[in-house]
């Protein structure tokens, strides 16, 4: 068990939290800076990485002279240039694709992606070629890329803008799955995300990048392989990751307010999945939620549900519990897509069953 | 644009060309050599499929070897190549040893990808081939990035990138192709029009059956070439290789060809006439060189006779050397899917 040393540098709450709950206190050696968003720390990643590299550059649609269309890479174009700073015309497969010629030829390429939905132009080069070129090449080729898109619901932008396939990339071998929640994890996953000699997909919540807080004031650098327990407790444990970690810290603070002491584990890393850190929470609390804005059937809850099954079966108190989106393409109105989608009051139902 | 630019004078030089090649001085009795290498060697393939030591889809080159000759020898190795499924040929002008090639069928150690590739998945880094691609058009945009990391760094290098005409049918080749023009990439397109996407007719794949029109559409210089001529390919190698080289941005060979044999050793072959196979063996490669050679007097009966004892015997001790390795081992099998810890930095 090893969830301690990675226990929340969660200086920072998402979404929902930040109204509901008190951020939890960063740790005393290290001083809360001024106060930033997600959009922003995405940002100075992006220019730290930069700066450190000159090999790293960004490519995308819109990443340049618009700023990004979620304004991430807002700025940047007047500090690095056009060249490394490149706007790309609406061919994802082609420039997603060169990504991975370029890292092949020694540079170490960010690239942007609007939305997941749209990345579905490009999945021909990202599952053919970027997952697999090492493997089919016995070794020789590996793609040290790291890939940014937005995903998930939450801003009535109905069904070709709204999904959360991050589950999908992670059933494919040779890619790693990003899902950076807070703001810490926002400007820290990517300098060890371009260290990996291997593709690296890092997924953005939409909903989160106006979410603002403190950041830490060292910037730590994540570790990728390991989840991060947001919250300590005993009673449940709830795993998320990404947009729908604020939820679930709201849904906690309501279990605290009825005597349910949950601990609430952010995975961060979707693929390879942190085992250890799951089962070894489920090993305390004996009871399972597994909170996940994707659709349930074939999803990312029914891979960590089998694995704390298959791991942990005996220490189980109570049947596990899922928590996902409906089953319907995200729909516009705003009360059919909060309908869709898991909010705090499913999560505390079901980790009610789970106690009771 | 298209198909009207004259062939320079310059003729089939192969430069620093990897080694293989050994036919004396005359390039262009080398150039046969090299083709006469690849034909016995994709023969050996149909062997050693019928006896089922090769197995898998096995795409044959047959016919249209004057591209892998012409192309390979008029690149430097500092270039990059991406080819497609139908590649044995390609890796070899660029010199794939032929022993690490058919390993790769066999499923042993010393295949050039360890038994993961096969046939369709042949690369070799430090020859900077790069596949070996088994979806069409999914190369290209890998051989455009490479060209764009060369361009960002100011190498002064290409990156030639082969596919079939099936390919332009494919959206990855007009993404590809525009981007390219509008980077001004060093990226040389070969196209080898062989007439057929796996079953369907040129014509019956596309509106328009002049690909060199087409992709001379996205600003850049495009012409066609007659495929079935290694000296014919060598020179409009050299000649757009020297344009994309000195900054002229990407540029477009449609080489027109035929394959004798059949897609893959699973096609029947039902869609195409008896007649036009014989029609295009007519125009075959090899003895089409072989006899301008003779009759310029550059080559003799006693020459060819040696090349094909040697290059019988370099194919059988390929084979053999093959034969001998050890096989990819299973407790391996999960391995190259990430990384190795020495791998990282």
């Amino acid at each position: 068990m090893t969830r301690t040393a990675h226990r929340a540098t969660a200086a920072t709450t998402p979404r929902a939290a930040a109204t509901t709950s008190p951020a939890t206190p960063p740790p005393p050696d290290r001083a809360p800076a001024a106060q930033t968003s997600y959009r922003e720390a995405l940002r100075e990643g992006i220019r730290e990485a930069m700066l450190r590299d000159d090999r790293v550059f960004l490519m995308g649609e819109d990443v340049g002279r618009y700023g990004g269309s979620f304004g991430v890479s807002k700025g940047l174009l007047d500090q690095f240039g056009p060249d490394r700073i490149r706007d790309t015309p609406l061919s994802e497969s082609a420039f997603v694709g060169m990504g991975i010629g370029a890292a092949l030829n020694g540079l170490r390429p960010i690239v942007e992606v609007m939305t997941v939905n749209f990345s579905l132009l490009a999945l021909d080069q990202i599952m053919n070629n970027a997952a697999t070129l090492l493997h089919m090449s016995g070794g020789q080729l590996n793609v040290p890329m790291v890939i940014r898109m937005t995903t998930g619901a939450g801003r009535q932008l109905a069904a070709q803008h709204s999904h959360s396939l991050e589950g999908w990339y992670a059933h494919i071998p040779g890619l790693r799955i990003l899902t950076p929640a807070t703001i810490d994890d926002a400007r820290g996953m990517l300098w060890p995300a371009l260290q990996d000699p291997d593709p690296v997909l890092i997924f953005e919540h939409g909903s989160l990048y106006n979410l603002t807080g403190a950041a830490t004031a060292d910037h730590p650098q994540v570790d990728i392989d390991k989840a991060a327990v947001r919250r300590p407790g005993h009673d449940v444990t709830l795993v998320t990751y990404g947009g729908t970690l604020g939820v679930t810290l709201a849904a906690a603070e309501q279990l605290a307010a009825q005597n349910v002491d949950a601990e609430v584990i952010d995975l961060r890393v979707l693929r390879p999945l942190d085992d250890e850190t799951v089962v070894g929470s489920v090993t305390q609390t004996h009871r399972l939620v597994v909170v996940d804005e994707g659709w349930r059937s074939g999803s990312l809850s029914a891979e960590v549900a089998a694995r704390v099954a298959e791991q942990a079966f005996y220490e189980l108190d109570a049947p596990i519990e899922r928590v996902c989106s409906a089953e319907v393409p995200m729909p516009y109105a705003r009360h059919l897509e909060q309908a869709a989608l898991p909010a705090p009051a499913d999560i505390v139902a079901a980790a009610h069953r789970t106690v009771s | 644009m298209t198909t009207l630019l004259p062939p320079a004078a310059s003729n089939y030089t192969d430069g620093d060309a990897p080694a293989g090649i050994n036919a004396g001085n005359d390039p262009m009795a080398r150039a046969l050599r090299e083709m006469m290498r690849i034909r016995r060697f994709e023969e050996t393939c149909v062997e050693l499929y019928s006896a089922s030591r090769i197995r898998g889809f096995l795409h044959l080159c047959i016919g249209e070897e004057a591209i892998a000759v012409g192309l390979m020898g008029c690149l430097t190795k500092q270039d990059a190549v991406v080819s497609t499924y139908r590649e044995h040929g390609h890796a070899i002008a660029r010199g794939m040893p032929m022993a690490v090639v058919l390993a790769e069928m066999f499923g042993k150690q010393t295949g050039c990808s360890r038994g993961r590739g096969g046939s369709m998945h042949l690369f070799d880094k430090d020859l900077r081939f790069y596949g070996g691609n088994a979806i069409v058009g999914g190369g290209l945009p890998v051989a455009a990035g490479l060209a764009l990391a060369d361009r960002m760094r100011g190498d002064n290098r290409i990156t030639a990138c082969i596919f079939g005409d099936g390919a332009l049918a494919e959206g990855e080749f007009h993404e590809v192709a525009n981007l390219a023009a509008l980077w001004n990439l060093p990226v040389l397109f070969c196209c080898e029009n062989n007439q057929y996407a796996m079953g369907t007719a040129l014509a019956r794949e596309h509106a328009n059956t002049d690909l060199a029109l087409r992709a001379a559409s996205y600003s850049m210089v495009a012409w066609a070439v007659d495929g079935m001529d290694a000296d014919a390919v060598a020179a409009a190698v050299r000649r757009a290789s020297d344009l994309v080289r000195n900054g002229g941005g990407p540029c477009f060979l449609e080489m027109r060809t035929y394959r004798f044999r059949a897609h893959s050793m699973y096609d029947p072959d039902l869609y195409r006439d008896k007649p036009e196979i014989e029609e295009w063996k007519k125009r075959d490669p090899i003895p089409a060189l072989s006899d301008r050679l003779r009759s310029s007097g550059a080559l003799d009966d006693a020459t060819v006779q040696k090349w094909e004892k040697e290059i019988a015997a370099e194919i059988a001790t390929a084979v053999a050397t093959a034969e001998a390795a050890a096989p990819e081992s299973v407790t391996d099998l999960t391995r190259f899917v990430y990384s190795e810890p020495s791998d990282r930095s």
